[in-house]
């Protein structure tokens, strides 16, 4: 059984802090798989939704961090505590970057289908690529509501995988390009879609980084041995 | 209600309720004075922290508010502090000061229960209100023990001496002694300042659970404390009120440069 403060209103913000963040970390989700379903339909209301929600998000935000400072100005966190709300403040901005992500796969998910150039199920390859980005993405915030480690290295070793599925992704698409010039205005918006996917995938690692860091104070980041090179 | 407040000193923005407001105050020590025309109001239920370095007055100020300076002679008083909701000014000449401090209870730096039983002590300010029925004051003294978050470490000691408690547990018995009768203001002097990180923890806790219940004043030194504890902040600096507000603000963003560099550490 986890320890409590003797201050039982610390308690209630840190909580308070922990459960908002994976609040704004399940809205970043469902976001993305908003992005990726309109992608497959089409659906105007799908793509609205997406940039609607881009908005909510970005409050998210800005009052996670505003909660962060006034928690660290009155109470001063010390060790886990510290490292709570230092992965807070990390997550947050991560979570809000895979909402920009989701936003412009929403955006050229939209064009794509305005312009009619979507002849789209050639290109399915991508779910795989969109599915396992998701998965991390979920998969980090479990482990970051869990504390989980062991959890957080898989994920941190997985995202090799999503760097590995954009670059088989962009191969293909660019074979489908040389086969049909016709295709190259098509395949270029799955190339953004697939490549903001991979970023999706970075964020997902550095959020499991921080769930390193907040249970055992050790900051992994930068440590894999050489840069991953993707484009 | 409108509270008169000099620029530099700005009224915490939600005036929910009043309990005491401060008028053009002023406090002399002789001919010194101690304290300049402080204006404010301080909100029912809440906890206002008052912080500054040694000297500035906050001391001084806290015990203007029992009237603890009647005490010595030459010492005096100028302005009002009204108490709601009945417009009492505590300091008009026709206030006892022994009713002002049955209303307004104090906690000191160091804790100093009388050499009397830990029932005794609680029973205290009871007993010098007349009550002399068994059964009522070992309600009330149970009440205040609970109120006091000591009621479980206590229970089965309350006959023996005050002295054997532990300094936490001492100053603990000294609130509970304040809560027995059914103060509407607690005034805290550094009250954990003689006091371990633990014991301290469980002091902050326990003014936390005060809140709402009755309105708490308290002087510290530690601006973490005041931080942690409070809901409004005031910043003084030699007997001036520099700037008052409502906590988050101070620690955040301060509008006076002052308060700034004391709440940084860059003052000197």
């Amino acid at each position: 059984m986890e320890k409590v403060h003797i201050s039982s209103q610390f308690d209630a913000d840190l909580e308070a802090v922990r459960s908002r963040l994976l609040q704004m970390g399940g809205m970043v989700e469902q976001q993305l798989r908003n992005a990726m379903a309109a992608y497959i339909t089409g659906e105007r209301e799908l793509v609205e939704q997406v940039r609607s929600t881009e908005d909510s998000i970005n409050m998210m935000e800005i009052e996670l961090d505003d909660r962060c400072t006034h928690l660290i100005a009155r109470r001063q966190p010390t060790a886990g505590d510290l490292r709570l709300i230092m992965a807070v403040i990390k997550i947050t901005t991560d979570l809000e970057r895979v909402g920009d992500e989701a936003a412009k796969i929403g955006r050229i998910v939209g064009q794509m289908h305005d312009s009619g150039i979507a002849k789209l199920n050639g290109f399915s390859d991508i779910h795989v690529a969109a599915n396992m980005a998701v998965g991390m993405l979920k998969d980090a915030l479990d482990a970051f509501a869990r504390v989980d480690v062991v959890a957080a290295e898989r994920i941190i070793k997985q995202d090799r995988q999503i760097d590995n599925e954009f670059r088989s992704l962009l191969r293909e698409l660019i074979t489908f390009m040389m086969e049909d010039p016709r295709t190259i205005s098509t395949a270029l918006g799955v190339v953004w879609i697939a490549k903001a996917l991979e970023r999706v995938g970075d964020h997902a690692k550095n959020i499991a980084e921080y769930v390193v860091f907040v249970a055992e104070g050790t900051d992994v980041r930068h440590s894999g041995g050489p840069a991953d090179t993707a484009l | 209600m409108v509270i008169p407040m000099p620029n530099a000193t700005p009224q915490p923005a939600q005036v929910s309720s009043i309990k005491a407001e401060i008028r053009d105050f002023n406090f002399f020590y002789g001919n010194f004075q101690a304290l300049k025309n402080i204006n404010m109001g301080i909100e029912e239920g809440k906890v206002t922290a008052l912080i500054g370095p040694s000297g500035c007055g906050k001391s001084t100020y806290l015990r203007c508010f029992n009237r603890m300076h009647d005490l010595y002679p030459g010492n005096r008083y100028e302005g009002q502090i009204v108490f709601y909701p009945d417009n009492t000014n505590l300091l008009a000449a026709d206030v006892d000061p022994i009713e002002v401090r049955m209303r307004v209870g104090m906690v000191f730096q160091k804790p100093n229960p009388f050499p009397k039983s830990i029932f005794e002590n609680v029973a205290y300010g009871l007993r010098v209100r007349g009550e002399s029925r068994r059964s009522v004051l070992e309600e009330k003294v149970e009440q205040a023990l609970h109120g006091a978050a000591l009621w479980n470490e206590a229970k089965d000691r309350l006959h023996e001496p005050a002295y054997n408690l532990s300094g936490g547990q001492q100053q603990r018995l000294c609130i509970a002694r304040c809560l027995a009768t059914d103060p509407e203001m607690i005034l805290f002097d550094e009250p954990t300042s003689a006091l371990d990180p633990i014991a301290t923890a469980s002091i902050e806790e326990l003014i936390d659970t005060l809140r709402g219940k009755v309105t708490i004043l308290i002087v510290t030194h530690s601006m973490q404390q005041a931080a942690r504890v409070s809901d409004f902040t005031a910043y003084m600096y030699l007997g001036e009120m520099i700037e008052y507000g409502k906590t988050d603000d101070i620690f955040v963003k301060p509008r006076d440069k002052r308060t700034e560099d004391y709440i940084t550490g860059k003052f000197g």
